[in-house]
């Protein structure tokens, strides 16, 4: 009815009943904005910033260097084998805790978020318990030629740890919400076992499978606590990008650092870009939390 | 026919129950259960619950204890407030540049701990872009204090309270809030006493995943903290201090001490979190 106010009668502006005042709205955002950058983009603009502090030749130099080549090969061959491994158990989990009724179901739910609450050191912690020098079996490991602790192994393991959730966290929702019918019309057209997976389940839940992997890739690759504990740190050998980084850092060599540090940030925006291109087009096929 | 597991409640035709099952208890087991069951075993068997108090009950020990509970719960209650606060401005205002502030909060779950580290000592050390200013304003340092601590653990656990929110809001029910204001109740009182405690349970869920991460943290802490013992030594840090003297009895005391405090702080976020859905009538 406001338009049949006359306009000299008509308020200055009417506000809905469920919106703030527009000046406290503008405050809102400003504040929100000005935290923001202060904790979030200030930090990312001051990697590039010290990164380049003595120009891109130099910084790129710092790349070239065979410790940091081998941190980048070692980063990059863990993370492709956490990554498959843990998206093998994110499907095989999923698949049990959404396309089975069994006791113990919430407890087993728990124990794969365990990680989630458990910090990255006692991770590693965990893994040198076990395999470390300082037991038996760590010692015979030792002895046969074949060690885990302040080795390669260590790291992959240490790692699974910390990634362990990531997979079956974004598929469990997926899958729970969109039930068992289209897998069980499938079976009773006769379809085999693996034909229902790869042609009825999986398309359902790639987008979900690609944002999980997106999210245990990005953790894979940064992972720093744990995989300190377990990888003794041997230069070139057991020295993935974040420890290298602390190892460039704690020498003062400020550039490399921030360098290495640069490559990583990177990914970070990558993974952060492919995120958020998933939830805006895919959003349906996404646990309900992502969806905006 | 095969008798089935006796796990399974119900006959099924669903196929692929024993390779995922076998896969999903193979896995748990190695990479979860047997690691933790050492640890455990380690400390109570090997070493002892009495021993374990010894170490605990040391004031270097406990002042790492005490520092990494009271910044993780500081850094949580600031996220829990901002995080609420940046969730409904991201569902309910509309604003220039929202959906890259939207995919921005999820930076500190992509960025690296260590490399979130360097970048804020680097900004808020005494002569970085922050710290000087901050220096020279108020005359206190950032980096190298306890505050500094604060910055990084709010960093990181940034994300947690906006995430668990977000989707709350977007599912609210208009119509509650303009039946709120039709009743004569302000703005301001219906965001307080309407809004609000309908954000309550997911807002606590945030607040002890942020808790939860912000205590273990330690890749972004470290190169920020100054590691003084007594001071500014976190609990992680002492533990990769005893790894380093070979001193795993230690290690593993103060490691179980963190569990023990971590689950039953998370236990009880959970019992209020179980009181504020039933006041809320069973959501």
């Amino acid at each position: 009815m406001a338009h049949c106010v006359p306009l000299a009668a008509r308020p200055r502006r009417l506000r809905s009943a469920t919106t703030e005042p527009r000046v406290v709205k503008g405050v809102l955002i400003a504040l929100c904005l000005a935290v923001l950058s202060v904790l979030l983009f200030a930090p990312l603009i001051a990697v590039f910033d010290e990164a380049l502090r003595r120009g891109w030749a130099f910084a790129l130099a710092s790349l070239g260097e065979p410790d940091a080549q081998a941190a980048i090969r070692l980063t990059l061959s863990v993370a492709a084998l956490v990554v498959p491994l843990n998206a093998a158990f994110g499907i095989a989990a999923a698949w049990a805790i959404t396309k089975f009724d069994w006791r113990g179901k919430a407890w087993v739910i728990t124990l794969i978020d365990l990680p989630f609450s458990i910090s990255p050191v006692v991770a590693g912690l965990l893994f040198v318990l076990m395999f470390g020098a300082n037991s038996a079996f760590g010692a015979w490991l030792v002895a046969s030629g074949f060690p885990i602790v302040f080795a390669v192994p260590g790291i992959v393991l240490a790692t699974l740890f910390i990634t362990f959730p990531f997979i079956a966290r974004e598929l469990i929702p997926v899958m729970l919400e969109q039930g068992r019918a289209e897998e069980e019309a499938a079976l009773t057209l006769g379809a085999s076992g693996s034909r229902v997976f790869l042609t009825v389940t999986l398309p359902n839940i790639r987008w979900a499978l690609l944002y999980g992997v997106l999210l245990c890739n990005a953790r894979a690759m940064g992972e720093f606590g744990a995989v300190a504990v377990v990888s003794g740190k041997i230069r070139g050998q057991t020295t993935t990008m974040p420890l290298m980084i602390e190892m460039f850092y704690n020498e003062y060599l400020s550039v490399a650092a921030f360098t290495m540090a640069s490559v990583l940030a990177l990914l970070a925006f990558v993974t952060l870009v492919l995120k958020s291109a998933l939830e805006w087009r895919h959003a349906d096929q996404l646990a309900a939390t992502h969806r905006h | 026919m095969a008798t089935r597991p006796f796990i399974l409640k119900a006959p099924t035709p669903m196929p692929g129950w024993g390779l995922s099952f076998g896969i999903l208890l193979t896995m748990l087991s190695i990479i979860v259960l047997i690691p933790m069951g050492v640890l455990l075993w380690r400390g109570f068997v090997g070493f002892g619950a009495a021993e374990i108090w010894a170490v605990v009950n040391r004031p270097r020990v406990w002042a790492a204890l005490a520092l990494s509970f009271r910044a993780a719960l500081v850094a949580a209650l600031f996220n829990l407030v901002f995080g609420v606060l940046l969730a409904w401005i991201l569902v309910r205002y509309r604003f220039p540049g929202k959906r890259l502030i939207d995919a921005a909060v999820d930076l500190p779950f992509a960025l690296p701990t260590a490399v979130a580290g360097i970048a804020l000592t680097a900004i808020y050390a005494p002569n970085g872009v922050f710290g000087s200013v901050i220096g020279q304003a108020f005359g206190i340092r950032v980096a190298y204090t306890e505050l500094g601590i604060w910055i990084a653990l709010i960093f990181v656990g940034l994300p947690f309270v906006v995430r668990t929110v977000q989707p709350v809001i977007e599912e609210i029910d208009r119509e509650t809030e303009e039946a709120s204001a039709t009743l004569g109740a302000s703005r301001l009182r219906t965001l307080t006493h309407v809004v609000l405690p309908m954000l309550a349970p997911a807002a606590l869920t945030g607040f002890a995943l942020a808790l939860a991460r912000s205590v273990g943290e330690y890749g972004s802490v470290i190169f920020i903290a100054g590691n003084l013992p007594n001071v500014t030594e976190i609990a992680p840090l002492l533990i990769v201090i005893r790894l380093e003297e070979f001193d795993y009895d230690g290690a593993v005391a103060i490691a179980i001490a963190m569990l023990a405090i971590s689950f039953t702080l998370l236990l009880a976020i959970n019992l209020i979190q179980i009181w504020s859905r039933r006041r809320m009538g069973a959501v």
